[in-house]
């Protein structure tokens, strides 16, 4: 069972194949004896799992089932969920049983899924190798001396495994496309503003996005059509109707046209990546996609800008952080000063120290306008590059990321080389676009990211171009071989 | 920019940060490369550019003035760590 997607898992709970208890015992069975090696989970809810599976099996013998009624998923542990830990990746939150449910747990609720617990991360979501959780290193099930991307890396790992039928994560500068890419699996950072952040803890609230990663594009459309939509808690939700986002995955794609953007197949690309993307490429001629060579001659500043904003405003949400209220306290504070400073620097890791303090810098007095306000500048100057470039095509395409799964450990002091990681993913946050990665071959037995970057709000177009690629492809199919 | 010991001191104060002093000279380093990769930014002009706070260029919404929470106080402090009374407590500010 653990091979079917959420689609064929729906069928088979509707036709009476297997109950939801069973898909959900053999989930938490395989989480047991597999997850050890991995570490993709920090929390399993075991009781939990199964009393909302006995609930789904009950509204399905009613017919009263949904797409995801009764579908085992892991839930990045960034979301707040009811009486349950949220840590979020960190010491600071180690202790935090979260008193209420992050809008995106609700949605999964009402749909009848099934959580099966929550998913490891980089330290408040600040990281590319899921190396910065307080919980360890989450190991990628393709190869576990390589990292699984981060800062969903958990989830993605668990994901690649078979370990969740889906799984959530957010986005902030590729923390959903990237990991989808080194583990081998769909992934898809919708437009910002699109989920609820309502519940989700910040890091960097102009950035930040949720969305899901499954086996297929059919079943991140499922998924996301059941975390969309507006909600008036998160004061940056779109109000914007949401459509059916499996209605149009059949649709042909003949006479799409791609932008290929010449800046992303440059010097640092791997020569073996660059061999399976253009093969990817080619594959999509052969189903009527039309190929422009584009530019987005401003993709030198995303990194540069990216780690003014997402640190200044990680620095102010994080502040939130400081020992009182909830969370890490030190022992024996001298006074209060003493109680907010031990707190943080015991409660938070070295990077996210790094970004605070990067921030904090950034935002003080006398060098807001050379770091925040020169940085919204050039991210302006990001965002008219897509917005030329889609006037004249559908979507583009490029790598999600410049090389295959690193070694653990391999950049885990030198935060630059980290950062870089993401080279290929954080202008798409900055610009607020939808951007999907999608398993397109293999690279020294790795997986190799395929990425899709759609206009605002065109989610269900990159969804069909990547079912479509789907149609003729069976690498989103394919399962490490220690995990069949 | 390269941040040296003492300008690290103060950034951490300012973000309320206790850090080792061991290693201070480790973070001055990390931070002045950090620092230094922004600051390619400043290879482009970007005088005539209006900031963008916004990836839609929406201005937050504004929603009525109406109670919308309900009293979760207790529900609220059973992760705390320290009340009393309904209160959070810390050590003494005022003698």
């Amino acid at each position: 069972m653990y091979q079917l997607t959420i689609a064929e898992q729906a069928q088979g709970l509707k036709a009476g194949q297997f109950s939801s208890v069973e898909l959900t015992k053999m989930y938490l069975d395989r989480i047991k004896r597999m997850d050890g090696g991995l570490n993709s989970y920090i929390t399993v809810v075991e009781e939990a799992a199964l009393a909302q599976a006995q609930a789904a099996d009950q509204r399905l013998a009613r017919g009263e089932a949904g797409p995801l009624t009764g579908i085992p998923v892991a839930q990045k542990d960034i979301f707040c969920t009811n009486g349950v830990k949220t840590s979020c990746g960190s010491k600071m939150l180690d202790n935090f049983i979260a008193p209420y449910d992050a809008t995106v747990i609700e949605k999964f609720h009402a749909a009848g899924a099934v959580m099966l617990g929550k998913t490891n991360m980089d330290e408040f979501a600040m990281g590319s190798s899921n190396e910065t959780s307080f919980y360890g290193p989450v190991k990628n099930p393709w190869d576990t001396s390589t990292v699984p991307g981060g800062s969903s890396g958990g989830s993605a790992a668990a994901m690649a495994a078979r370990l969740a039928a889906g799984v959530t994560g957010t986005d902030t500068g590729g923390s959903i496309r990237q990991p989808a890419a080194l583990c081998g699996i769909t992934g898809l950072k919708p437009t910002y503003g699109r989920v609820s952040r309502y519940g989700m803890i910040a890091f960097a609230s102009s950035l930040d996005q949720a969305g899901a990663m499954a086996q297929s594009a059919e079943d991140v459309a499922i998924m996301l059509g059941a975390m969309a939509g507006f909600d008036e808690r998160d004061s940056t939700s779109v109000d914007k109707a949401v459509p059916d986002y499996t209605a149009g995955l059949q649709k042909d794609i003949r006479g799409l046209k791609v932008g290929l953007p010449k800046e992303y197949f440059a010097a640092g690309l791997d020569g073996d990546v660059a061999r399976v993307i253009e093969t990817a490429i080619e594959e999509y001629k052969r189903l009527g996609a039309e190929i422009v060579e584009i530019s987005l001659p401003n993709s030198a500043l995303s990194v540069p800008a990216y780690y003014v904003v997402a640190p200044a405003e990680c620095s102010s949400n994080l502040s939130r952080f400081d020992g009182v209220r909830f969370g890490y306290r030190c022992e024996a504070p001298q006074d209060l000063e003493d109680l907010y400073k031990r707190s943080r620097g015991e409660g938070f890791g070295a990077e996210v120290k790094r970004r605070i303090m990067i921030g904090t810098y950034a935002l003080s007095a006398g060098y807001y306008d050379a770091y925040y306000i020169k940085a919204q500048r050039a991210r302006r100057l990001i965002s008219d590059d897509f917005k030329q470039a889609f006037a004249k095509v559908d979507v583009i395409m490029a790598p999600t990321t410049p090389t295959v799964a690193f070694k653990i450990g391999e950049k885990a002091d030198d935060p630059i080389t980290m950062y870089l990681s993401d080279i290929n993913t954080i202008a798409v946050n900055l610009a607020g676009l939808p951007g999907m990665s999608i398993p397109a071959g293999f690279s020294q037995k790795l997986p190799v990211g395929l990425q899709l970057i759609g206009n605002y709000f065109d989610e269900a177009r990159l969804l069909n171009v990547a079912h479509q690629y789907q149609q003729v492809t069976d690498w989103h199919r394919q399962i490490p071989q220690d995990f069949v | 920019m390269s941040l040296d010991s003492s300008e690290v001191k103060k950034i951490a104060h300012l973000a309320r940060l206790a850090i080792d002093e061991n290693d201070i000279p480790q973070y001055a380093h990390n931070l002045s490369n950090i620092l230094q990769l922004v600051e390619q930014m400043n290879a482009v002009d970007t005088d005539q550019v209006s900031p963008m706070a916004h990836p839609l260029d929406e201005n937050q919404r504004l929603r009525d003035d109406a109670v919308t929470e309900t009293d979760q106080r207790e529900h609220f402090q059973t992760v705390a760590p320290q009340i009393e009374n309904g209160l959070y407590l810390v050590p003494k500010v005022i003698e």
